[in-house]
């Protein structure tokens, strides 16, 4: 902390670590901050290639049943392995990309709208409004995470549809709180208060000048998000209440795998690293976002 | 904090203001359950199904019109909606949660023979959180930048990991290849650790990232400044101003780390076959046993209101910045 990055005319900035020489020049420590999101970004980037063109990267055809070749331990004919049909669990992680992918990124977005309408209204709308959306949010905050998502398909039902919308449904509270935070601060800067000199109407303001500005956070929340969506789509998946089993989605695949756990640690090993990875990089991704637009 | 300067007397609230919060909370919390019970209700009779097929075991049972109709005179759901609704309010105001479908025993005897095991596992898990994040929050902010990038590294990974696949993991590790301890968690000490494992672990992520965030803006704080000025040595600091931040953010997520821990229950309790409430739910849920999962949907609503409501008494107590109510 001893560069030139802290302004020295601040004395509560003052570096509170005694000044310790370290290794390395500047440039290698500047090349050092961009390494995680580099990383996150080259992680993302593989898996969305691999939703969209899985055959580019899969070796084998996901669904191709060999029982010669069922439980094969990872090694060069299969990559990770083979499950217990025979089948190339590495093949059917890249083509379980895009199913993954698709719901996490439908249940972030069901969320976000949700939220949206949620949060304008409390944010924009008039007093009462605002208590009562809270009321409500405050309810949804109270059925967390599963909970909310297994009551939902109890009612519905289960399948992917209901998945998509249980899964939204338990992130937006938490998007609309920090919208609702982020339009309110909007609505008393000096930017919305000339607007309205001017004889803006309320809904130009809100359109151009309150939703624009409110949006740039939201999209950090959704990398963030992506991640936390792909593994509650997953976690029912895996409790069998998502996508059915002959789908390479990666809940399911996982689910497939306990069952021979014993026997064949890859079936359950590999598809949840690509949930660990995809979600880890989701938030590396979004931390490194939002402390971009911080500065 | 011993200083020589005289501080304002502390405003004493009356009690009438104590009233008046606990009052507010309680409200508060008797709509969040009304609001629960009636979006369950009324959700079941929107979605096409017929409720007394359900009672009878689904529509696998073939159930006879006969016992169709005697179900649905036994359960009331040949009255007028609107009087089965009240009547519904009206006996879980007075506390009858009804019978479950698929156990075909009172809803509030089930929960209250699952609610204990449920809350031994989260309490345990919560508590191990709470020590690993701070844990990790003290340890590398006092070893440097490496020492904090190493620790939110780990935080990072540990909050995307799956519980599914955590446990599946930890039982393949420590109970197929080493031994350690059971892989089916039993009443003996040594069945709760992997569960606890399971569920403290991503829990821990979570909190250590806040935490972490919190304690580093403390660091850089004023009232830190002035304690080193005092000739406060940098442990000092951290142990006696920064911790109390780092703990803040944490106590303020504690309802969302509720929520967490019993959402995680349903899949720890089920891979690791515990009974408990998680487990109890995911098979109500699979049998459409609408009065249990209503039962467990209000008990964890229940106990999500009391935890923000203490967790509001501590933050106040923890920083006392923040004014009495």
């Amino acid at each position: 902390m001893t560069g030139p990055a802290l302004p020295a005319t601040d004395p509560l900035r003052a570096p509170h670590v005694p000044p310790v020489r370290r290794r390395g020049d500047g440039r290698v420590r500047q090349l050092a901050r961009h390494v995680p999101w580099l990383v996150s970004g080259a992680v993302l980037l593989f898996f969305v290639l691999a939703a969209i063109a899985p055959s580019l990267l899969a070796t084998q055809d996901p669904l191709a049943i060999n029982p010669a070749a069922a439980f094969s331990p990872p090694g060069p004919g299969h990559l990770l392995g083979t499950d217990e049909s025979g089948r190339d669990i590495y093949s059917r992680i890249i083509h379980g990309a895009r199913p993954s992918l698709l719901i996490g990124a439908a249940a972030t977005a069901v969320g976000l709208v949700l939220a949206l309408l949620l949060g304008t209204m409390a944010g924009f709308g008039s007093k009462r409004l605002d208590s009562g959306v809270g009321r409500i949010l405050e309810v949804l905050f109270a059925l967390p995470g599963l909970l909310l998502a297994l009551v939902f398909i109890a009612l519905a039902g289960p399948g992917v549809t209901t998945t998509v919308i249980a899964v939204g449904l338990t992130s937006a509270p938490g998007y609309a709180r920090i919208i609702r935070g982020q339009i309110v601060a909007l609505r008393n800067s000096p930017m919305v208060e000339a607007a309205t000199v001017l004889g803006r109407s309320r809904a130009r303001i809100l359109t151009a000048h309150i939703l624009p500005n409110a949006l740039a956070p939201v999209a950090v929340l959704a990398t963030l998000g992506l991640g936390q969506a792909i593994l509650w789509a997953a976690s029912l998946s895996f409790l069998g209440l998502g996508a059915p089993p002959p789908a390479p989605e990666w809940g399911t695949m996982l689910s497939a795998g306990r069952t021979y756990l014993q026997l064949a640690w890859w079936m359950t090993f590999f598809p949840g690293l690509a949930i660990v990875l995809v979600a880890a990089a989701a938030t590396v991704l979004s931390r490194s976002l939002k402390s971009r637009s911080a500065r | 904090m011993s200083t020589a300067t005289a501080t304002p007397p502390r405003h004493r609230p009356v009690f009438g203001q104590y009233l008046r919060w606990l009052l507010g909370r309680l409200g508060g919390g008797i709509f969040v359950l009304w609001a629960v019970a009636t979006a369950i209700f009324f959700g079941i009779r929107m979605i096409p199904g017929d409720p007394a097929e359900a009672i009878m075991g689904g529509p696998g049972s073939q159930a006879s019109a006969e016992a169709l109709a005697a179900a649905r005179a036994e359960y009331g759901l040949d009255q007028p909606l609107f009087v089965q609704y009240f009547g519904q309010l009206w006996r879980l105001a007075t506390g009858d949660l009804g019978t479950s479908y698929s156990l075909k025993s009172p809803v509030a005897e089930v929960l209250g023979e699952l609610i204990p095991s449920t809350l031994i596992l989260a309490g345990l898990a919560l508590t191990v959180a709470w020590a690993m994040a701070l844990g990790l929050a003290v340890l590398s902010t006092r070893s440097g930048r490496w020492g904090s990038a190493l620790g939110s590294g780990l935080e990072i990974v540990s909050a995307a990991v799956p519980h599914f696949w955590l446990a599946s993991v930890l039982i393949m590790v420590f109970a197929t290849s080493l031994g350690w301890f059971p892989p089916v968690s039993t009443s003996a000490p040594a069945g709760l650790v992997l569960p606890v494992a399971t569920l403290a672990l991503p829990l821990a992520g979570f909190l250590g990232q806040v935490m972490r965030d919190s304690m580093e803006d403390a660091q850089r704080s004023p009232f830190a400044l002035s304690a080193r000025a005092r000739g406060e040595s940098e442990t000092g600091v951290l142990l006696r101003h920064s911790l109390r931040h780092a703990a803040l953010p944490g106590i303020a997520l504690s309802g969302w780390a509720l929520g967490s821990l019993l959402s995680g229950a349903v899949v720890v309790e089920t891979i690791f076959a515990r009974p408990g409430l998680g487990r109890s739910l995911l098979s109500a849920v699979t049998a459409r046993d609408i009065p249990l999962v209503t039962g467990v949907a209000l008990f964890s609503a229940a106990a999500y209101v009391v935890v923000m409501a203490l967790s509001d008494v501590a933050e106040r107590i923890v920083d006392p910045r923040i004014g009495t109510p």
